[in-house]
């Protein structure tokens, strides 16, 4: 598989953006600087990238609580990401959705998801819209394997293989819903063997290497865009934080999560480009350095942004609507 | 202009609605159980099988064809979602959710995602959709299939809510929620779909949040909601044989709410009742009467009574269900209290 060489800089830049932004976050979380939760993606980075390579803006994706991988993937930018996070004005949803709703539909991200399952409709709905417009567009749900058991998950499967959507279908396997391991929540050997009870093509892709998701989601994503509807995906992975940043992890053995990091999606990637010669350690590092450079801006701009004003709190419910009915009785 | 008319019933005008907006509007599209009827089955495929389960929408696949009139499977959570993922990424779906009972299995799609997410996206997403749903008792269909719960949608941030008493109405409002940028809830009431009434050609549209003086009168104020305004009418002829003269105002629209309509009839009368055919507690009956109190407290000169549906699922056994229904007795028994 040739990747242009510019495609490659891209893979490994975002790669590094997503890990630099979750490490950041968990650090400012730890100190208290952000309000609510986060469900950090650290590990994770490659299945985001190597599918949301073959997206434009134009195409839609729909996220998880853990979005902030998808979000970054999908070119959303960073800066008004992590000043959504700290809950200021100038937050890429002013401070409204926080981390776990966090979206920025002009870059075609419909939302991360605080409903484990909520989004499967959502993308195909997107899928629809691009069918009945007679457009090349593609919706992918990112899922975790905890969401691969909920009804709506199913319900979307069954739909865009009927409807013939162009809905690709992206589970990302990290092992637990959690908690609970994958192998005792889910009755299948796979995932991705389910994707024959809705007659589509079902893909076990390792998610720790984003070349290997790169091909798969390239096959999947032109599968859709020639109307011949979707394809489930299941990449697994590792997430190398806990459930939510906080979780004290009991579930897993130091050993396992020590084995995780022999297989990690930067590390992988920087050793296959560096040992064929595509790409020179040095650009790599430069990379490393812009990307840190980048998220200490962001962190800066988000110290000093402001918070929006109280009253805030009233407006975007609708479209339209008397604010005096939005607005506390007294 | 005079614009022509002729009688048409609740399910004509909702019908011709639909058909009026998905000729203007190319984005408009319906999806739903049996919204068109026997996809794919060949001697009904052109003109569909059934048009909805009590024919609201029959005839439309065969001037909009299939990609337009879309038969979903029963996955009430996948195609309510997809309406929502539709209407966010540039359709104007309007999705039919065939008893409004069924909103449990596809709640999180609807008040989670449809209704939510516009201000979790800080403004950036408009999601211009609209459920269509069926409510009401009067068929003997019992617990799963006769409810109103429009209060459980009003009351979430995000929905607006509206529930046509005439066919006049029906169509107005429906024209109005199809070009809404928000997601309506709309609800039709089955035992209305054979009424009749004057309805205007063309298209027209009932403004969203604003109630309808029915009848107006001096001595009380009755608000009532869909299928509740005949019955509020009917009341409110037999207390004029007893030379009481009352103002029947139709909500129409349950989210946003036309405060001024209420608190101005009101004001005339002195007199609150409320009809409402869903259930009592946390409703939209409560809801006025908390309005009264609240801002129009000074032109109380009695209690408000709320005539209501009992705290109950609906029945089965006709006798039970008649029981259920507000009545005209009941509506002129609670009117005479207040006198």
């Amino acid at each position: 598989m040739e990747i242009p060489r510019e495609r490659l800089l891209w893979l490994y830049e975002r790669m590094v953006l997503i890990r630099a932004f979750e490490d950041r976050v968990a650090q400012l979380f730890a100190a208290g600087k952000l309000p609510g939760f986060v469900h950090l993606y650290a590990g994770e980075e490659a299945i985001a990238v190597g599918v949301c390579a073959h997206l434009t803006d134009r195409d839609f994706i729909t996220s998880t609580h853990r979005g902030h991988g998808h979000c970054i993937a999908k070119g959303v930018d960073v800066r008004a990401m992590m000043t959504e996070l700290y809950g200021k004005a100038t937050g890429v949803c002013k401070g409204k959705g926080g981390s776990m709703h966090i979206a920025d539909v002009d870059k075609g991200m419909l939302g991360a998801n605080g409903i484990v399952g909520g989004g499967p409709p959502i993308a195909c709905g997107a899928g629809l819209t691009a069918k009945t417009l007679g457009t090349d567009q593609v919706a992918v749900y990112f899922f975790g394997d905890g969401a691969a058991e909920q009804g709506t998950t199913h319900e979307a499967m069954n739909l865009a293989a009927i409807w013939k959507l162009p809905v690709v279908f992206v589970c990302e396997n990290n092992l637990y819903a959690e908690s609970t391991p994958w192998t005792y929540h889910c009755a299948a050997p796979d995932i991705a063997s389910r994707a024959a009870a809705y007659d589509m093509p079902g893909v076990l892709v390792d998610g720790t290497d984003v070349f290997a998701v790169y091909e798969a989601a390239g096959e999947a994503i032109a599968r859709a865009r020639r109307g011949e509807g979707p394809t489930l995906l299941e990449c697994r992975a590792f997430r190398y934080y806990g459930h939510f940043q906080g979780d004290a992890v009991t579930y897993r053995t130091p050993e396992e999560e020590a084995s995780y990091r022999q297989r990690d999606p930067i590390q992988r990637f920087r050793q296959a480009v560096l040992s064929q010669g595509l790409l020179g350690e040095d650009e790599l590092d430069a990379v490393d350095a812009a990307v840190k450079d980048r998220i200490e801006e962001a962190v800066r701009f988000a110290e000093t942004s402001p918070y929006p004003p109280p009253e805030e709190c009233l407006t975007d419910v609708y479209v339209s609507y008397p604010v005096e009915q939005l607005a506390f009785r007294h | 202009m005079v614009v022509a008319t002729r009688v048409l019933s609740y399910r004509q005008a909702i019908n011709e609605a639909l058909r009026l907006e998905m000729r203007r509007d190319p984005t408009v599209i319906l999806m739903g159980e049996d919204v068109a009827g026997g996809a794919t089955v060949e001697h009904v495929e052109q003109e569909g099988a059934w048009g909805g389960p009590l024919g609201v929408t029959k005839s439309l696949v065969s001037e909009f064809g299939r990609r337009r009139v879309l038969d979903t499977p029963i996955s009430e959570a996948a195609f309510i979602g997809a309406a929502v993922g539709a209407a966010v990424t540039g359709l104007r779906p309007v999705a039919e959710l065939m008893f409004v009972d069924f909103f449990g299995v596809c709640m999180d799609q609807i008040f989670n995602q449809g209704a939510k997410l516009r201000y979790m996206f800080g403004g950036k997403a408009k999601v211009p959709m609209v459920i269509r749903t069926m409510i009401g008792a009067g068929f003997g269909a019992a617990g799963q299939h006769s409810g109103c719960h429009y209060s459980v949608f009003a009351h979430m941030p995000g929905l607006k809510a509206v529930a046509p008493a005439t066919p006049y109405d029906a169509k107005g409002l429906l024209i109005a929620a199809i070009r809404d940028d928000d997601p309506v809830l709309f609800f039709e009431h089955k035992m209305l779909y054979d009424t009749t009434g004057e309805v205007p050609e063309g298209d027209y549209v009932v403004p969203i949040g604003k109630a309808d003086v029915k009848r107006e009168g001096n001595d009380v104020t009755i608000v009532a909601i869909s299928r509740m305004v005949h019955v509020a009418l009917e009341a409110a002829a037999r207390l004029a044989a007893d030379g009481i003269d009352a103002e029947v105002v139709d909500l129409r629209s349950l989210s946003p709410l036309d405060e001024e309509t209420v608190l101005r009839s009101l004001a005339k009368t002195r007199r609150l009742v409320v009809v409402d055919e869903d259930n009592p507690r946390c409703s939209i009956a409560a809801d006025i009467a908390a309005l009264a109190v609240d801002k129009g407290f000074d032109s109380l000169d009695a209690p408000v009574k709320l005539v209501t549906a009992p705290h109950t699922p609906v029945p089965f056994s006709p006798p039970l269900e008649q029981y259920y229904v507000p009545s005209p007795e009941r509506v002129v028994a609670a009117v005479r209290e207040l006198l």
